[in-house]
């Protein structure tokens, strides 16, 4: 099975701020990886090192055995990685149906391209909105909306950045709905998430950053009960459980 | 199990989308066939009045003979391609270009110097349009890969600084005549009927440009630009390769307004320096581009045939100029201040919320009607 994104030592620093610090983590093939971790631990950073969106200053990025270090952000995603942002970056005077068309989606014809589209945005929920312009759209849509045109071009790995942040929870709950059933298909996912009930519901495998280092890696019930992430991150969640 | 096949599976919570249902009644058929109706007849009644369009440029010069109506006419339709090429790239893109003087001058110095040097005249000059379109966008290259490496506000003051150094180029060049500039050929038509064949190739370019910024507005080409438009980091991590694509869409449009300062030369017979490159042609053209709707096909047009003669007829009526600069100016207060996007995307607004106005209204009447048909509560005795 492809679609094994690996991160080797990867240090990142901004001025005298040190976002990343040799961190490593695997997110296995057809595997939902969460990473979590407190505001700052340098989670967002490491998506932009993998995404080409920042430049690293030491370690290595792996998608199989294809290094990607340094790629662009468009070349990353030609090889098979697409991503989500934190807060939403859609194309707001484009309609719903055009951002779909906007991943560079080549070799189809453009019949086949806008049914492809349309189905995504079904299988999002977001269909009914299809000549909408983006900018009209819910905060909840927009979710859908950027993993929707995520998918177009069938990218084997998907880095989705807080998904049910800000998102009502009947939402959350279709949006894990729509992981898990791509995941079934074979599609590898590493999530940021602050949503601790997200996260431990949905992923195979949990690593949890803490000033840019990886403290804990493994199962989300194994995670639950290691004390270096009670201390980094769930003390104060799990007292409240 | 990919997407595709689990699109049917989806189902939606009312929060997120209102799809429609999966077997459609026979009264969404009904709908359906409404709809395909209306757009039937919308594109019939664009085709019908684009061919009115063609039919009414096409015969003004033989109902308006005056040549100081058809000069208007030529410089008209000129500018008509010119804020078209200009919208194809910046209004699509948001790279406010302040710079298209520059191809506009190596168009129109590129037609004086060939002509002079080749020894062409008349009709045969019209031939070297072609070729000025593409000299100009050869130039666009190298000026393209330094503008666009940098971003928005910073490429505009990218833009005003080509500008300047093509206006003192001219200036000092022994090439373009220097300050004194070049003398074009002088064709020998009929007085009458001079600016004809003018007007005809200025038609020809004019709705060539806009049939081109139609098909590059449809296309996936199109959509890339306006993607890079709204959020040009997204559009990369999406694969799309924004600086190839800017490129090709600055070049596409500088072989266009080369081509369109060649003729504009041509018609007015004399290249010097402080008309070619003129830091008001910019202005004009973004105002004519702004003031349509920007980034929109026929916004740039009709900014373009209303501006342009508007501005002969002040300077006409207002022989002192600056009079008629003032007023020109004023006018353009006037549309960024109460139609910030242009005319046509207003008024679009404007029908868009009339009809929702006009629902409400209807929902309000109607609510009120059956809140009084209502019977009243029965009486529940004195609370007091």
């Amino acid at each position: 099975m492809t679609g094994t994104l690996r991160v080797d030592g990867v240090s990142k620093s901004f001025g005298g701020l040190q976002a990343l610090a040799d961190c490593s983590l695997t997110a296995s093939a057809g595997r939902i990886t969460g990473l979590i971790g407190p505001n700052g631990s340098g989670k967002t950073t490491l998506f932009n090192a993998i995404t080409g969106y920042e430049r690293i200053d030491a370690g290595q990025v792996y998608l199989d055995e294809q290094r990607i270090t340094g790629a662009s952000p468009q070349r990353v995603f030609a090889l098979g990685v697409g991503r989500t942002f934190q807060l939403t970056r859609i194309f707001p005077r484009l309609t719903v149906l055009e951002n779909m068309l906007v991943p560079a989606n080549r070799g189809r014809p453009a019949r086949e391209r806008r049914e492809h589209a349309m189905d995504l945005l079904a299988f999002t929920g977001i269909a009914g909105h299809a000549g909408a312009l983006a900018g009209t759209l819910s905060y909840g849509q927009r979710k859908l909306l950027e993993l929707a045109y995520v998918l177009v071009a069938d990218p084997a790995v998907v880095l989705l950045d807080e998904p049910a942040g800000g998102v009502n929870p009947s939402l959350i709950h279709h949006i894990a709905d729509r992981i898990r059933e791509l995941n079934s298909a074979g599609r590898t996912f590493l999530i940021v998430e602050h949503n601790m009930e997200f996260v431990m519901g949905l992923c195979h495998q949990v690593t949890v950053l803490d000033s840019g280092t990886v403290v804990a890696s493994g199962p989300p019930e194994v995670i639950r009960a290691d004390p270096r992430v009670l201390d980094a991150y769930l003390g104060t969640e799990t007292a409240n459980d | 199990m990919t997407p595709d096949q689990t699109a049917g599976k989806a189902a939606a919570s009312d929060q997120v989308a209102p799809d429609p249902p999966a077997t459609a009644p026979a009264t969404v058929t009904t709908k359906a066939g409404t709809r395909h109706a209306w757009q039937l007849s919308s594109r019939s009644l664009a085709v019908a009045g684009v061919a009115l369009l063609i039919a009414v440029v096409g015969l003004f010069p033989l109902v308006f003979t005056n040549p100081t109506v058809t000069n208007i006419g030529v410089i008209t339709l000129i500018f008509v391609a010119v804020a078209s090429a200009w919208n194809t790239f910046s209004g699509f893109s948001g790279y406010l270009s302040l710079g298209h003087a520059v191809f506009y001058g190596t168009g129109a110095y590129f037609l004086a110097v060939a002509a002079r040097d080749w020894n062409l005249n008349g009709a045969a000059v019209f031939w070297l349009l072609p070729l000025a379109g593409v000299v100009t966008a050869v130039v666009a290259v190298p000026v393209g890969l330094v503008a666009l490496r940098v971003r928005r506000q910073t490429f505009v003051v990218v833009t005003i600084a080509y500008f300047f150094i093509a206006q003192l180029s001219a200036s000092n060049l022994t090439v373009t005549g220097g300050s004194s500039g070049l003398l074009l050929p002088v064709p020998n038509w009929a007085p009458e009927t001079f600016n004809n064949p003018f007007y005809y190739v200025a038609m020809i370019l004019a709705a060539g440009t806009v049939a081109l910024s139609v098909l590059i507005r449809r296309s996936v080409f199109g959509l890339q630009l306006r993607a890079i438009r709204d959020d040009e980091d997204r559009a990369a991590g999406l694969g799309v390769r924004a600086m190839p694509v800017k490129l090709s869409a600055l070049v596409l449009s500088a072989f266009i307004t080369g081509m369109a300062g060649a003729l504009w030369v041509y018609f007015i017979g004399q290249a010097v320096p402080q008309f070619v490159f003129d830091p008001l042609f910019d202005l004009a053209v973004v105002l004519m581009a702004f003031f349509g709707g920007l980034g929109t096909v026929a916004g740039p047009v009709l900014g373009a045939l209303i501006l342009e003669p508007t501005q002969f007829y002040l300077n006409l009526q207002y022989t002192n100029n600056y009079e008629s600069e003032i007023l020109f100016g004023a006018l353009f207060l006037v549309v960024i201040l109460f139609l910030p996007r242009g005319v046509l995307p207003t008024a679009g607004e404007w029908v868009t919320s009339g009809r929702i106005r006009r629902l409400r209204d209807g929902w309000l009447t109607r609510r009120a009607r059956r809140t009084a048909n209502r019977p009243a509560p029965p009486a529940t005795g004195n609370l007091s």
